[in-house]
């Protein structure tokens, strides 16, 4: 009788939704240390994204293709607008720039050896290009970044295409920060700095300034390379319509679409998750950018920021990207966040599947470190293997979701095939309401 | 693939001292021409402010270009010794990796921006952001420059004749600084040094580099450099970023 009184009396323990208990946490840590957070990975709030959209699938008036048997295309061509050479990669899925310093040289061998096995390219980063990564990739874009650590033009001439970043979604507007413990030797050597200093990366280009300007930059780039390489920019998404049609004016073959989602190595926890835009908004305004230019299809979008599996890759394509690319996805692929690292993630206060200091140089699975222990953990050839065998399985997924549709070829992917889960997704990605003909803010910008 | 019209005569040396005129030849052709020598001599005529002209050259030649120029001439420069009759617009000889440009007028903004190696000199003015993630490119300018000159500058030395406008050498790495006039204000973690004797030597040898005669004297100049207290992020210095 008792106990049942005192439930009466006593409500149970109640969480805030305001203040939850993260949220208090954070605080706590704040109060104590007197400085933001700072983590690696991309925006972890829940966001809008490729999970609220649903393919139809084929009815009455659409033809499926049969599986296994009938011809699905997945290759795509990159840099048709300018470029003398332009680069062909038989899947609709590359990898996105993550730099030797961030990641260990073993990272992006296998990096390399994964997307080459695949048929598709990987990409350089901040610190420039090392001999190991050239060698294990059969295409390689080369990042030309505001720090141009590592930056040399021979570098540029032996890279496939030039990929000029502006920005990325973890944080666009953001430079970066590679903390002094993952300074090796090495690295030091590649950025001209002293080893196990904190190296700056710059948010801004040192040399130009704003969209004229960049077109300038890019004849530069062109004449150095002789027009033979497709070339890049890479924005992070904010406004993606202005900034696809400046990229477009300022002579990109290729506009490269980073939404928030998007992994960084290390970025204030703040910027990460409360700047920029979903990569679900991002998309058509891209897409009509380049559509009301006639550019859809001639000036190639590459579209990344949480790409997971075939369907968000699908759904990306039906959105009207050429390709997608992948960075943390790739990551996990070779091993991050692999619970047999348990133990050592509890080690260091984690636990596998949350593991987002990437900046500390701690990781146990040896990709986000310079640590030579931790670094051996890590084999090229397996995790290269590990890779392709992720990418082989994406491409198989998004072909499966292509020929329910009745597509000869993944770029048949259209906004058509696609319903909305909820009214925010649908706004978002400009199709309709599942069940209803209501696309919310339809011819609107 | 060549230039229309490129005229081509004998030097005392034996060399070939070809002229090439951006008003009859495009600027493709122009750099192809100039990309693919390994050797020789060349004059640029009308340049008309022309952007990426003589970028990206790899042969141990010389060019002169007779005028003004646009952006980014010389950009990624190796080996060629490059001299600019005129005036260069941003960038002039932004990331060169050796050799030698020359400016005898005034240069605009980032000039020898993240440059890693060779010597640029300017004898006018230069604007703002000389040097700007410089990597080890020595920069002489005999005039006087403008503000966040060697902003996050990692190696290489600027030599400046004349005064500095505001922020010099804001959050530099080890990048060294000598300037003979006057300077408006130094950025976030650069100070003044001594200058000790192997400064001298230096500066020395990157006045004599440029041309400058024994009426420079190294006495009259200041060396600035990195504090080196920005160099770990550390919540104490919140204040100066």
């Amino acid at each position: 009788m008792s106990a049942d009184k005192d439930r009466w009396i006593h409500t149970p323990p109640r969480e805030s939704a305001t203040f939850d208990r993260h949220t208090i946490a954070e605080i706590h840590r704040a109060a104590a240390t007197g400085i933001y957070d700072i983590r690696g990975f991309g925006a972890k709030r829940k966001l809008p994204h490729f999970d609220d959209l649903l393919f139809l699938g084929a009815s009455i008036s659409r033809y499926p293709l049969e599986g296994y048997r009938e011809k699905c295309g997945t290759n795509v061509v990159l840099g048709t607008r300018y470029a003398k050479t332009p680069i062909e990669i038989k899947i609709p899925i590359t990898i996105a720039g993550m730099s030797f310093g961030s990641l260990s040289a073993p990272a992006k061998e296998a990096l390399g050896r994964g997307a080459s096995a695949a048929g598709t390219s990987t990409t350089t980063g901040d610190g420039g290009m090392t001999e190991e990564e050239r060698a294990a990739s059969t295409l390689l874009v080369y990042q030309y970044l505001p720090s141009r650590y590592g930056m040399d033009p021979d570098q540029i001439r032996k890279a496939d295409a030039i990929e000029i970043v502006i920005g990325q979604g973890a944080k666009p507007g953001g430079g970066g920060m590679l903390l002094g413990q993952k300074i090796s030797d090495r690295v030091a050597k590649m950025r001209t700095l002293p080893a196990g200093i904190d190296q700056r990366s710059a948010c801004r280009h040192p040399d130009w300034t704003g969209p004229d300007d960049l077109e300038i930059k890019i004849l530069e780039l062109r004449e150095i390379t002789k027009w033979e390489k497709p070339i890049y920019v890479k924005v992070g998404a904010a406004r993606p319509y202005y900034d696809t049609a400046l990229a477009v004016k300022a002579g990109a073959d290729v506009v490269v679409l980073d939404g928030m989602q998007g992994g960084t190595a290390a970025t204030q926890d703040v910027f990460i998750e409360h700047c920029g835009l979903p990569t679900l908004a991002a998309i058509r305004p891209a897409v009509k950018a380049l559509t009301e230019l006639d550019m859809h299809r001639k000036v190639q979008l590459i579209v990344s920021g949480g790409i997971r599996n075939g369907a968000d890759v699908a759904k990306a394509l039906a959105l009207g990207a050429d390709a997608v690319s992948i960075g943390t996805a790739a990551l996990i692929a070779l091993g991050d966040n692999h619970p047999r690292w348990e133990e050592e993630y509890a080690k260091i206060g984690t636990t596998a599947g949350c593991f987002d200091d990437w900046h500390e140089g701690r990781d146990p699975a040896g990709i986000t470190t310079q640590d030579p222990e931790l670094t051996k953990r890590l084999d090229p050839v397996e995790g290269g293997r590990r890779l392709a065998n992720f990418l082989s399985v994406m491409t198989l997924e998004c072909q499966t979701i292509a020929r329910a549709n009745g597509k000869s070829h993944v770029h048949n992917l259209e906004p058509e095939d696609l319903v909305a889960l909820t009214i925010e997704a649908a706004a978002m990605a400009q199709v309709p309401l599942a069940g209803t003909d209501w696309i919310p803010g339809a011819n609107s910008r | 693939m060549t230039a229309s019209n490129p005229k081509s005569t004998p030097t005392a040396d034996g060399k070939r001292n070809t002229t090439l005129d951006l008003a009859a030849s495009s600027l493709r052709d122009i750099n192809e021409i100039l990309q693919s020598a390994e050797g020789g001599e060349f004059r640029v005529v009308n340049p008309r402010g022309a952007h990426a002209l003589a970028a990206g050259l790899e042969g141990d030649v010389d060019v002169t270009i007779d005028g003004h120029v646009g952006y980014y001439c010389g950009g990624m420069n190796k080996k060629a010794r490059i001299s600019i009759n005129g005036n260069a617009g941003t960038g002039v000889a932004e990331n060169m990796m050796s050799g030698r440009v020359h400016v005898r007028g005034d240069a605009s903004q980032s000039a020898g921006a993240t440059g890693c190696g060779g010597l640029l000199v300017i004898d006018g003015n230069a604007s703002a952001r000389l040097g700007i993630s410089l990597r080890g490119l020595d920069i002489v300018v005999r005039g006087s420059i403008g503000h966040m000159a060697a902003f996050m500058a990692q190696a290489g030395n600027i030599v400046v004749l004349g005064d500095a406008g505001e922020a010099l050498g804001d959050s530099i790495y080890e990048a060294r600084l000598y300037v003979r006039g006057k300077v408006a204000s130094l950025g976030a973690d650069c100070v003044q040094k001594e200058m000790r004797d192997e400064h001298r030597r230096d500066l020395r040898r990157l006045l004599d580099a440029a041309g400058c005669g024994p009426e420079v004297l190294v006495d009259d100049f200041k060396r600035y450099g990195s504090a080196r207290r920005l160099y770990h992020f550390h919540i104490d210095n919140i204040g100066s970023y």
